[in-house]
């Protein structure tokens, strides 16, 4: 039987659930009933989610221990109650984008991955708050308020995800989903204190998720340990003919190898990684390399030159996707609209009032990189930036099988540090972008603390479809993780 | 190496430009909105031009993370979404259709 309820104060993880009830030693109405006892204790504090599915969590938390008594099983995620980021369509119920834009829109269908959730037999308890439209690093830019950080309330639970890390370091779901566009899911997993995980690009089905930058978008899990992440992966993973840029093979199986280890495994130190990691964070970071060559692992020096320069693409690269990605939002099919005299009229009024400020400010970065006249310098120019970058690392990965940097490159900020200066929100996802602009797999993990006691995350860098090999090296750095 | 002649990514972005491309992305600005991003664009477009530095003749941009190529299926019926349940998440709908102000006509 697993075991990694030893979370003081927790409910127990996925694996632990997933087995107590497929064995009818839990009920999932039990189960569910302490992940809402939590949400009410808390929730007032943290402000985790948009909205909480209490009732229908019940019915389903019915259903699966009906089919349990029938002898059916559930599947491998059996009871285990989830959060899913409030930017995954949900059929009739509410997905917001935390935007008014979105305001009463019910969306007519279900996201892929929400769909996989059921069959394996999960429970989705609520959709958590976003920096909107996924477009932040704080989980302040929300329409409904900001989400706070469970391990310090006076603190920023990171973004664009912050709502889904949060409901996870609090107990509310033993797991939840995000999307990371650039580093929406590592950051937060960071600066909460929990597993985050960017997969390959196109090995989670963005069928259902809304658009932001869709070369860049990728769902992946929050969980409170590796292993739990995993079994999230797995079951979310694989081919979906609904998503043209979904990668044809099945779901990924890295479960079965968290115990194998690091030994003979070639980690790679970027020693032209660009500067800004706090001292505490760069202190981690050598002790986590000493961890892993304790264990066996090999540490070489790697080079990724255009590192430096992915701020840069990225928010040349994303905002121009995101201008095209929502100029749908025009009052015509969704939501909400402002009413004028004539179409145009009501689309400038529309989304004038729809939007937040930081939604409108990558709007207009981007249409101004597209534009007529600035298109190379800008847009094209990023483009090419994007492709050195993706030579670079794939040269990196000759000698080295994962990468470790920072995940953030500090611990929790306070609400309100960065967000009169929007150039030192971006400066956030220095270490995470890269990822996003080549496609390739990252992670966070927690490993140890900060300043003020804060946790810090270390990211886990692996080429595209090399989940196995960064999940081995997660699993080693939680097993050595200062307690 | 050195400075690309092209050079714009430095050119400080005008009151302007800004207030064309909001009008591009049918967003209205107040003034002091306007001055705002004005602003904070060109704070932006500053840090940018790092990319300034680098020699990119010959680079084939990357529009993409893997090679992408057009998906087909075999040309089976398939369920779609719900003509009246796509209609009732719209703001206004008549007719089965999505409705909408009057599209010519009133604008100059």
């Amino acid at each position: 039987m697993p075991t990694n309820s030893d979370r003081q104060g927790l409910p127990a993880g996925v694996a632990d659930i997933s087995w107590n009830v497929r064995n009818n030693v839990t009920s999932a109405a039990d189960v569910l009933e302490r992940h809402l006892a939590a949400i009410d204790a808390r929730e007032g504090d943290i402000h985790a989610f948009n909205i909480v599915l209490a009732d229908e969590a019940r019915l389903r938390a019915a259903e699966i221990d009906e089919a349990v008594a029938a002898g059916r099983d559930p599947g491998p995620l059996a009871g285990v109650p989830i959060a899913l980021k409030d930017n995954m369509c949900t059929r009739g119920i509410p997905t917001t984008c935390s935007s008014r834009i979105l305001d009463g829109w019910r969306p007519p269908y279900d996201a892929t991955v929400v769909t996989k959730l059921h069959e394996a037999g999960a429970i989705v308890v609520g959709k958590t708050n976003l920096d909107e439209f996924a477009m932040g690093s704080s989980t302040e830019n929300s329409a409904f308020g900001a989400t706070r950080n469970p391990r310090d309330i006076t603190r920023v639970p990171g973004g664009s995800s912050g709502g889904s890390a949060a409901a996870v370091a609090a107990g509310f779901a033993a797991a939840s989903l995000g999307s990371d566009t650039g580093g929406s899911i590592r950051q937060p997993a960071a600066l909460c204190g929990v597993v985050g995980v960017k997969p390959t690009y196109g090995a989670v089905s963005r069928y259902g998720l809304v658009a932001f930058a869709s070369s860049l978008d990728q769902i992946g899990p929050f969980a409170n340990s590796v292993g739990d992440a995993a079994l999230v992966l797995e079951a979310i993973s694989g081919h979906d003919q609904m998503d043209s840029t979904s990668i044809r093979r099945g779901p990924f199986e890295v479960s079965r190898q968290l115990d194998m280890g690091v030994a003979g495994l070639r980690i790679g130190r970027i020693a032209d990684l660009p500067e800004g990691a706090s001292p505490d964070v760069a202190a981690r970071l050598d002790e986590a390399f000493d961890a892993l060559r304790d264990a066996g692992a090999e540490i070489v020096d790697v080079e990724v030159p255009a590192f430096g320069y992915g701020l840069t693409a990225y928010y040349l690269i994303a905002p121009a996707e995101a201008s095209s990605n929502l100029a749908r939002y025009d009052g015509v099919r969704f939501g909400h609209r402002v009413e004028a005299p004539d179409t145009n009229a009501m689309y400038m009024a529309t989304r004038t009032d729809g939007f937040g400020a930081e939604v409108k400010r990558r709007i207009m970065l981007g249409t101004y990189a597209l534009s007529a006249g600035y298109y190379d310098a800008y847009y094209g120019r990023a483009l090419k930036v994007r492709r050195r970058i993706a030579a670079d690392f794939a040269a990196a990965y000759a000698s080295a099988d994962v990468l470790l940097t920072p995940a953030s490159p500090t611990v929790a900020f306070r609400l309100g540090d960065k967000t009169a200066d929007p150039m030192s929100m971006y400066l956030c996802d220095t270490y995470t972008i890269p990822s996003n602009l080549t496609g390739d797999p990252a992670m966070s993990v927690p490993f140890g603390t900060g300043d003020d006691g804060l946790p810090v995350g270390i990211q886990i860098l692996a080429p595209a479809l090399e989940e196995s090999r960064m999940f081995r090296t997660a699993a080693e750095l939680e097993r050595r993780a200062p307690k | 190496m050195g400075r690309v002649a092209l050079g714009v990514v430095s050119e400080r972005i005008t009151p302007e430009a800004v207030a064309k491309v909001a009008k591009l992305a049918r967003l209205s600005l107040s003034d002091d909105e306007l001055q705002q991003a004005t602003h904070q664009l060109s704070d932006m477009l500053d840090h940018f031009a790092d990319i300034d530095a680098l020699d990119l003749d010959g680079v084939e941009p990357m529009t993409h993370p893997t090679p992408i190529s057009n998906v087909m299926r075999e040309d089976i019926e398939m369920d779609c979404l719900d003509r009246d349940e796509v209609l009732a998440a719209a703001p206004a709908a008549q007719d089965g259709r999505f409705r909408v102000p009057p599209v010519v006509g009133l604008e100059d």
